[in-house]
């Protein structure tokens, strides 16, 4: 299947319902042509600032023009839009509940040779206990597009977290994009494999290997990790043995966490947690730091036998 | 400025340091120096200079006042309900649960203040992304606010100065709190932020220095921000921190130290007096 780039639509998604809608502003700290917000900017310079290499100011400014009324989309790499700027993301933008919305590009390990300085792997556990912060992660470009729109219409902040490199096409252009509703990409009766961003097409593989050995998976994509689609969630443990999550992302605090905090106290579950085991990435591509921090469909297909047998 | 405005103005800075000490000394705890510090400056621009309206808040085109350094809320909070946002009872609930005033100002909370402060240097992008944003929607509106001398210690306030600057963000009026006292001492030994006219000189701004406690002075200086149209205007403006308060005053202890009920009244006197 064709590979589609996630940083690509959202720079054209931004163009697209910006271009005409004079209250969105976009806001970039100098990597506008990797994070693609240039897209909108070379077409709609007015609105668009590149705030220099000044994350803590570009944070804070962002909350400020929202202030105004009007809807900002702010943008760099994770490492430094969510880990550089952490208390500007807690007090400018979540405790004025400003309008507010962080794209980051260039998560977890799929950043690739650039190594563990520009690795974020802990976005998602820094943001999901902010009070008012959304968490989404799109699995693929028609969800990119999806999830930016909907950020866009509705107030409040959102973080939004896409990965470096292309990924298969899960969705057509009939999805639609749910804030807080998981989609079951593939129903299974033995086990459930909830996944995000990058790991989901790992799952869906995972599954097909599965499916050989008569183990029937579930692949269900958890774009929204806050707040998190409780009721599929259950669903779904009710109705397998056992479940696995998987994320380009540590194994702390994130959507392996998430699940196992609601699931623990909800619907005790056999569940094993796929991610980085607390370490830092390392410089490599990505497909050869997915293989080394085992993060694959192989890993997902043994823990699966070893969750079951 | 005549005689009656300077009486009218110099009375309500009195109004504001005297609601500071009884709210703080009813709260048990707080922040009285640099609230009072700053009580003539939010005089001036609370009764005199902003376009703002307390019975509609959200007015649009409204001028905003940002205290970036935050932990001067008493003194913000007095302001507002001496021009009415919210009834001055209201003040003796401070740091109280339950209290729509908290111990640093609280957007969501509090009718009146533009953004939830406290956390130091903050504020400065944030007044600066409101001009950015009026100048989007078209307006003129005025931004004013008020950082601390220690907070200028703060990476983001430099920042904030090189975007300010770069961008002419003309409607921009900042004042510095240059009392030279942070919690651990004298801003001079702790990290002197010395030169600060030519720091700021430096980042573009349009720089004045001022006595922050004598209103006329404070009144040029607004005036002069207002025929500046390149560049955004710092207001360097010589303080006391506790002033007012003959035994808190250019005292390193009232920072963060609410008076008890016998200096709270000795406190009184003197501003009754005053």
């Amino acid at each position: 299947m064709a590979k589609e780039s996630l940083r690509g639509e959202y720079g054209k998604t931004l163009l697209r319902i910006g271009r005409d809608n004079k209250n969105i502003v976009v806001l970039d700290a100098d990597l506008a042509k990797s994070t693609k917000t240039l897209t909108f900017g070379k077409e709609v310079a007015e609105r668009f600032i590149d705030m220099g290499l000044s994350e803590q100011d570009m944070i804070s400014t962002a909350a400020g023009i929202s202030l105004t009324g009007k809807t900002v989309f702010a943008s760099t790499f994770c490492v430094f839009l969510i880990g550089r700027v952490y208390d500007q993301v807690r007090q400018s933008v979540c405790y004025n509940n400003a309008n507010v919305k962080l794209v980051g590009t260039h998560s977890g390990l799929g950043v690739g040779e650039d190594g563990a300085t520009h690795q974020m792997l802990e976005d998602i556990a820094l943001l999901r206990p902010l009070p008012n912060m959304r968490v989404i992660v799109p699995a693929d470009a028609t969800e990119t597009a999806r999830a930016v729109e909907y950020a866009a219409e509705n107030d409040g902040p959102f973080f939004i977290r896409l990965t470096r490199g292309n990924l298969e096409k899960i969705y057509d252009s009939n999805y639609k994009f749910e804030l807080g509703r998981a989609s079951v990409i593939k129903p299974g009766r033995d086990i459930t494999l909830f996944a995000i961003g990058a790991m989901v097409e790992k799952a869906l593989e995972a599954a097909k290997v599965l499916a050989q050995e008569s183990i029937d998976a579930a692949v269900i994509n958890v774009s929204t990790v806050k707040p998190l689609d409780k009721d599929t969630i259950m669903d779904a443990a009710r109705k397998t043995r056992a479940v696995i999550t998987i994320e380009d992302h540590s194994v702390y605090g994130g959507l392996g966490s998430a699940i196992a905090e609601f699931l623990s106290q909800n619907h005790p579950t056999k569940m094993k947690i796929i991610g980085v085991e607390g370490v830092f990435g390392r410089s490599g591509s990505a497909a050869d730091l997915y293989s080394h921090f085992k993060l694959t469909a192989h890993r997902v297909v043994d823990e699966a036998r070893k969750l079951i047998s | 400025m005549n005689k009656t405005e300077l009486n009218r103005l110099t009375g309500i800075a009195r109004e504001i340091r005297i609601l500071i000490i009884k709210m703080l000394a009813e709260a048990g705890s707080g922040h009285p120096g640099g609230s009072l510090s700053i009580a003539d400056i939010l005089s001036y621009l609370y009764f005199k200079e902003m376009r703002i309206d307390p019975q509609n808040p959200e007015m649009q085109d409204r001028d905003r006042f940002l205290l970036s350094k935050g932990h001067a809320a008493p003194a913000l909070y007095a302001a507002l309900a001496l021009r009415g946002f919210f009834p001055v009872e209201d003040l003796f609930s401070l740091r109280k649960i339950h209290s729509h005033l908290q111990g640093h100002p609280h957007h969501i909370d509090t009718p009146g203040v533009e953004a939830s402060t406290g956390s130091l240097g903050q504020g400065l992008s944030m007044a600066g992304g409101m001009v950015i944003g009026c100048k989007l929607s078209q307006s003129e509106a005025n931004i004013f606010s008020i950082i601390g001398d220690g907070e200028a210690q703060e990476g983001q306030i430099w920042e904030a100065a090189m975007t300010a600057g770069f961008r002419g963000l003309a409607n921009l009026c900042v004042f510095l709190d240059y009392n030279d006292l942070q919690i651990d001492g004298r801003v001079s030994k702790i990290k002197d932020i010395y030169p600060v006219k030519e720091k700021w000189q430096a980042f573009r701004w349009h720089v004045l220095e001022i006595d922050g406690h004598n209103l006329e002075e404070i009144e040029t200086a607004v005036d002069s921000f207002k025929s500046e149209k390149e560049k955004p205007t710092m207001v360097i403006a010589r303080t006391t921190k506790g002033k007012g308060v003959s035994f808190m005053e250019d005292g390193v202890d009232w920072h963060g130290v609410a008076p008890n009920r016998e200096e709270a009244e000795k406190a009184l006197k003197e501003l009754s007096n005053g």
